[in-house]
């Protein structure tokens, strides 16, 4: 284990534009997406790819607050809100040398 | 709900995949069907089927299915997938074989859904698509490895091409049809498994997904560079939203400047056309109604046929490049304000060509409330039947004149189409204000990969506009013009009276009856007859009035065009009141009609129905008043 790989997880949303960071898990209190479907952000997360150890970057954040923001994981891109991406627990990526 | 011709096809297949992944591309290339294809998600909102036979007389029927991330879905199109793999929908066989089609551009993404589908126990086939454009990126897979990691056959279909969907309905002849499957007794496998999975099933799918592709020899295809800079420039918060503004200020000027000469040639083709039957055929009924009737009133919709190919050729341009989803991102934020999300924006802007396919398009949004405000305010985007009206109107009443780098009735028309806009947003901030409460709702948008729009489905793409509009024209608008010409005809004129035929007739009395409720608003008689054969189609209202003028002229020089007429008998006043009335012109029944199917009640048509004609008179009331007391 790595130093940074040891650190604490952070939300997604504290990541800068640019930024690469390691998945480590989707927090599961998250609101319903659909009234009628009963799908959790949560479980759609988790489909779309962000699961443990996957890299995701932050491709770009709009202003004024940064939300919603895009986010590229496993090569696809998604736009997400500061919302739902909060629920996204992710430590900083190692870059090599 | 399912068609003969499904239940009695040897194999009865079914297209499964993710959003955007070229599953519509492959319906069509398989069934030589012509359905929309564009580089967005969420573009087939609608189960779609179609036949096909193999070389040896195999009759298959082909399921073309929503997108879906999954089967537990978040949005009523992917629920329509889940149902039909389910087994759950109502009236509908489940398919013989799934033919699970992944974008080789995604793989991640395609695999997890193939392993979700595989557990339900159907025989399947994975289609691999996209694998041309995946591999000029660097893309690089065993097809035959991957196969073996998943114990599913995979098949490369790069749906654009024709050897693709060949390779694919051989693979198809290996497996047994709907007979030979209800034939012999069921064994183990037949058992549809009819959960979704859990949570920690996902999740350990997820986990197997980069192992199946490492054991396939899986090398992940590159974002460009050029794709990382367009971002960088076009999702950027302020240089993004400059380019949006841009692009849709440029579609705007394009339809009024590029489709000058065109129009010309077409009104002067009528014209003459006119001019050449009226000194053939003799003076009489058939004369006035082919000439007055038919002429002038198709005439002066067939006219607009070039502004609304401009039209369509950026809308369709767009849809193919994988922009919009990213000017849904820009304006999530705007829109979140008045109570929209920015997965509306999709829905109203296909809106602008047509509110109906707008209005299905709203089903890709997941709240229910969030679509039902889309849904109402999608008629306040100007659908492309208003375009003859707001053309006509202009040309009458705006001087065609430079105003720095533009053109003043280019101006004009952005302005009309702002109107529209900036009214949805008011009665969407309205809504949220006042009547509904919200609850959040995430976007959770994919952007997709940028890509050249195809020259090839682009003009497949006008040509269904071109087909469209003539429909239109021969079927409709014709029947509606030779309704209308009995209406201004008939009864005769008593012997001796001085004013033109029309005004002793059927229509000329329906017109004196509305007029009441329209002299209000500025609007003379022959706008509000024209504005009743309106109601079954927009543009209608234009051959109205050039049927109503054309009978009114009292002398027996020829009035072909319409133009010159309302110019010089109408004030500008009642021009602009026109012109408010149709940012708002509740009038077209089939809209009305698809709210009413979409929503499943009468309330939000009829809702909808009485805050369109109340906007549109208050808009045309104040312009009336405000350019009259301007005006000397």
């Amino acid at each position: 284990m790595s130093a940074a790989a040891s650190a604490l997880p952070v939300p997604l949303t504290n990541l800068r534009r640019g930024a690469r960071a390691i998945v480590q898990c989707v927090l599961d209190e998250t609101p319903v997406i659909d009234d009628a479907l009963h799908s959790t952000v949560g479980q759609r997360l988790i489909e779309l790819g962000f699961v443990q150890g996957v890299e995701i970057e932050i491709v770009e954040s709009m202003w004024p607050l940064g939300d919603p923001l895009a986010v590229r994981v496993r090569g696809s891109t998604f736009a997400l809100r500061r919302r739902e991406a909060c629920a996204v627990m992710v430590t900083p990526a190692v870059t090599p040398v | 709900m399912d068609s003969a011709n499904r239940r009695l096809a040897d194999v009865r297949i079914a297209l499964v995949g993710v959003p955007n992944c070229g599953k519509t591309a492959l319906f069509n290339r398989l069934t030589g069907s012509r359905q929309k294809v564009a580089n967005y998600p969420g573009v087939t909102v609608e189960r779609k089927e179609g036949q096909f036979r193999d070389r040896a007389g195999r009759h298959y029927s082909v399921l073309d299915l929503p997108g879906a991330y999954s089967l537990s879905p978040t949005t009523l199109d992917e629920a329509i997938t889940r149902d039909v793999v389910l087994g759950r929908a109502h009236g509908e066989v489940p398919p013989d074989v799934i033919v699970c089609v992944a974008d080789a551009t995604h793989m991640p993404l395609s695999l997890r859904l193939v392993l979700e589908i595989k557990r339900l126990g159907y025989p399947m086939v994975v289609a691999l698509n996209r694998s041309d454009l995946a591999k000029k990126r660097g893309f690089r897979l065993d097809v035959a490895r991957l196969s073996a990691a998943l114990g599913v056959p995979v098949i490369e279909t790069v749906a654009i091409a024709p050897a693709g969907a060949q390779a694919l309905i051989a693979g198809l002849a290996a497996f047994e049809g709907r007979e030979a499957r209800e034939a012999r007794a069921p064994t183990p496998g037949d058992a549809i498994c009819n959960l979704a999975p859990d949570r920690a099933e996902t999740e350990r799918n997820q986990h197997l997904v980069p192992q199946i592709l490492e054991q396939a020899g899986y090398c992940e295809p590159l974002r460009t560079r050029a794709a990382a800079r367009a971002d960088a420039i076009l999702m950027h918060p302020a240089a993004g939203m400059l380019a949006l503004g841009i692009v849709l200020f440029f579609v705007f000027q394009a339809v009024f400047s590029w489709a000058a000469w065109p129009m010309d040639m077409i009104e002067a083709g009528v014209g003459a056309f006119g001019t050449w039957v009226a000194g053939v055929l003799p003076e009489g009924a058939l004369r006035s109604l082919l000439v007055d009737g038919i002429i002038a009133g198709l005439g002066a919709v067939i006219v607009f046929l070039p502004q609304i190919l401009i039209l369509f050729f950026f809308i369709l341009v767009l849809e193919d490049s994988g922009y919009l989803p990213r000017a849904a991102y820009l304006l999530d934020r705007l829109m979140g304000g008045v109570g929209l999300s920015g997965r509306a924006f999709i829905p109203l802007l296909s809106s602008f060509a047509c509110a109906i396919p707008g209005i299905m398009a709203a089903r890709t949004i997941p709240s229910v409330r969030d679509r039902i405000a889309t849904i109402m305010i999608a008629p306040l985007m100007t659908c492309s039947a208003r375009l003859p009206v707001y053309a006509l109107l202009i040309a009458a009443f705006i001087p065609s004149r430079a105003v720095g780098p533009f053109n003043l009735q280019g101006l004009v028309l952005f302005a009309l189409y702002a109107a529209g806009v900036l009214a949805a947003l008011a009665v969407a901030w309205v809504m949220k204000r006042f009547l509904t409460k919200r609850t959040y709702h995430p976007l959770l948008l994919e952007l997709p990969d940028y890509q050249w729009p195809d020259l090839r489905s682009l003009a497949v793409g006008l040509w269904e506009r071109v087909r469209i509009f003539l429909r239109r024209v021969g079927g409709i608008i014709l029947s509606l013009m030779i309704v209308l010409w009995f209406l201004s005809s008939y009864p005769a004129p008593p012997p001796g009276a001085t004013g033109p035929a029309i005004e002793y007739s059927f229509a000329g009395m329906l017109g004196r009856a509305l007029h009441v409720v329209f002299a209000p608003i500025g609007f003379n008689w022959q706008i509000a007859v024209a504005l009743v054969p309106g109601l079954a189609a927009r543009e209608v209202a234009v051959s109205a009035l050039g049927t109503v003028y054309a009978m009114s002229a009292t002398d027996s020089a020829l009035e072909s065009a319409l133009l010159p007429v309302i110019s010089s008998t109408w004030s500008v006043a009642t021009g602009l009141s026109l012109l408010a009335w149709y940012v708002f012109a509740p009038q077209c029944l089939s809209t009305l009609a698809v709210v009413k199917r979409e929503t499943q009640s009468w309330r939000y048509p009829l809702i909808m129905a009485g805050y369109l004609f109340a906007l549109a008179y208050l808009a045309s009331f104040i312009t009336w008043r405000v350019v009259l007391a301007w005006s000397p």
